[in-house]
């Protein structure tokens, strides 16, 4: 490039590999996520030759070892929007009333030490979490609620809840954040109080940020995977109570497929599963998308 | 008059005092919840922690015995995963915020990395196995392991690295183009070394993700037990946070080996928590200094 400098036409031509280079590598977080989806229809498909869409989706049995085999997902797929229901009626408040607590009424000192605290919930590992679920949290569920095990929704759905505080909290506060200090200043200077200036002007003005937070949070705890494992109980049944146990999709996908014979039917219906709840978090995370783009925070002058 | 008045100013202020107080409790909760966590795991991982444990491969089915094996595996996971994403994750994130116009194509690159940032883990556990270890055939191994981490640590760095990019000031980049440089000796030699701890601390971050994940290597990379390290990329490997799992579920003596877990799981947040500390500090100097 050295060489060539001197002369602009070639200067501009490299310029243009670079960019073009440049862009193609961009794309392969999109290619990954087309491949993604590729290669799980692929080996989930040939499942819906032995079962049709709707025994699989809405199927009340799901022993995929049996002979014959069941393959109905359906206690499945309600076993994760239970523990993502349960789970979100914790984490919802706490996320966004700790995200409130930051960026509007902490000081400076108590959020220098706050922060970190909500950086590193995020960061604990999901095996550990789901570890502290098995042998902390579930015998004393067992004892405290005098239940027959301790490893189920409700367990499954604290530590689900832990697990996605980090999400909905950092997201909002940065909603919060941007949310114009003209408008905060009007309403103070209006005679409002902190709190009336927070529930009627700063909260209705990062609404959407706060939705956008609370999807995104909602489809990290339908797609974790060692924490609902090791502490949802693992009973593929149409829960009745919140301490029964359950098996959400992905703690089946990742305790069968070990043992699942490669390209069997045990195998496809796995993959199948994958696609209902890949599926599953896409909504969650398009929708997350549209709201955070149809009702962006620009200015002042969007309230 | 006056008394009415002041009911209403000590009821909005009594308000506001009682909402203040459930933001400051549920701050509190999470802290607390977070000290729980901590207590638990080093009070009863800590003895666990010799220097036998920490140099020694498992022995008498996992019973007794180290972790060795699993501490090199999840080095080579997470710094494999690391040497995959790193350089894509660093030219998406320059062309995105140096090179692309706010339009179409931009929109659905952004939509695709957001989209690739929610899939869950035991998806990219199933994609890595139809992918990596089937169709591109490289059997259960470290390398099919590193690049299922490396797809899943990918947004992370991306994201990291735009916002080292977005920090950078206008100003530096206009001097350069106003000394005749190109746009891309602006970024090579300008951009970027302004940037590098931010992309730094973005790694670190990425490193620490992919060192504690299990659902993706669980098909791709893990096994059960092997009794010798590995000696090539095609080998298959042991890995803390897969150690921790089969430990706890599906070892042949769960109670008896209690101390052995906490010890893993000792070992796996303090390597952890260690990066991410190492991250968070690095990244509260740097805004300091600018």
């Amino acid at each position: 490039m050295e060489k060539s400098s001197h002369t602009g036409k070639s200067r501009y031509r490299t310029e243009k590999i670079i960019r073009i280079t440049f862009f193609c590598i961009s794309l392969a977080s999109i290619a990954t996520l087309a491949l993604i989806t590729i290669f799980l229809f692929m080996e989930g498909l040939p499942i819906f030759k032995e079962v049709s869409v709707k025994d699989f989706v809405f199927g009340q049995y799901w022993y995929p070892t049996d002979e014959p085999p069941d393959f109905g997902i359906f206690p499945l797929i309600i076993g994760s929007l239970s523990v993502t229901g349960v789970s979100s009626l914790i984490s919802i408040p706490l996320g966004v009333l700790t995200a409130l607590y930051l960026a509007e009424s902490a000081s400076a000192s108590v959020r220098q030490w706050v922060k970190p605290v909500v950086e590193l919930m995020a960061a604990l590992p999901s095996v550990v979490i789901g570890f502290f679920g098995m042998v902390i949290i579930a015998p004393f569920l067992q004892e405290v609620f005098d239940v027959p095990t301790g490893l189920n929704l409700f367990n499954a759905s604290l530590m689900l809840a832990f697990m996605s505080i980090p999400t909905i909290c950092s997201i909002s506060e940065d909603a919060i954040f941007s949310v114009p200090t003209e408008l905060k200043e009007a309403s103070l200077a209006l005679g409002a109080t902190k709190w009336e200036t927070i529930s009627r002007v700063i909260l209705p003005a990062s609404l959407s940020g706060i939705t956008t937070a609370i999807i995104l949070g909602m489809s990290r705890a339908i797609g974790e995977t060692m924490v609902v494992l090791m502490v949802a109980g693992g009973a593929a049944i149409v829960p009745t109570s919140l301490f029964d146990p359950v098996r959400p999709m992905p703690a089946s996908i990742a305790a069968e497929m070990a043992e699942a014979p490669f390209r069997g039917d045990h195998y496809h219906a796995l993959f199948a599963t994958a696609v209902v709840l890949f599926l599953f978090t896409l909504l969650f995370n398009l929708a997350a998308d549209h709201i955070s783009h149809k009702y962006k925070q620009v200015g002042a002058s969007t309230l | 008059m006056y008394k009415n008045l002041n009911r209403t100013q000590k009821r909005r202020k009594l308000s506001q005092f009682i909402m203040f107080g459930f933001f400051r409790v549920s701050a509190a909760i999470n802290g607390i919840a977070l000290l729980i966590i901590f207590y638990f795991l080093v009070a009863r991982g800590w003895r666990a922690i010799t220097w036998t444990f920490l140099t020694q491969p498992p022995m008498d089915s996992m019973t007794r015995g180290g972790i060795l094996p699993c501490i090199i595996g999840t080095v080579c996971l997470s710094l494999g995963a690391i040497i995959a994403a790193l350089p894509i994750g660093v030219a998406s994130a320059i062309y995105l915020n140096e090179y692309a116009f706010q339009g179409r194509a931009l929109r659905i690159i952004r939509l695709g990395i957001n989209n690739l940032a929610g899939v869950p883990s035991v998806v990219f556990g199933l994609f890595g196995l139809a992918f990596f270890v089937v169709y591109l055939k490289m059997g259960v191994s470290i390398l099919a392991g590193a690049l299922t981490l490396g797809v899943l640590t990918l947004p992370v760095i991306i994201g990291a690295t735009e916002e080292a990019l977005r920090a950078v000031p206008e100003t530096y980049r206009e001097a350069s183009l106003g000394l005749g440089a190109t746009k891309w000796q602006t970024i090579y030699r300008v951009v970027l070394p302004t940037a590098l701890p931010g992309i730094l601390t973005g790694g670190i971050l990425g490193l620490s993700r992919a060192a504690g994940e299990t659902a993706p290597i669980m098909f791709t990379a893990a096994v059960f037990f092997t009794p010798s390290l590995p000696s090539s990329i095609f080998d298959e490997i042991m890995a803390l946070p897969y150690h921790i799992y089969v430990l706890a579920t599906a070892g042949t003596e769960i109670e008896a080996t209690r101390h052995l877990q906490y010890g893993t799981a000792l070992v796996l947040i303090v390597l952890v928590l260690g990066l991410n500390l190492m991250a968070i500090i690095y990244r509260a100097r740097l805004q300091k200094r600018q």
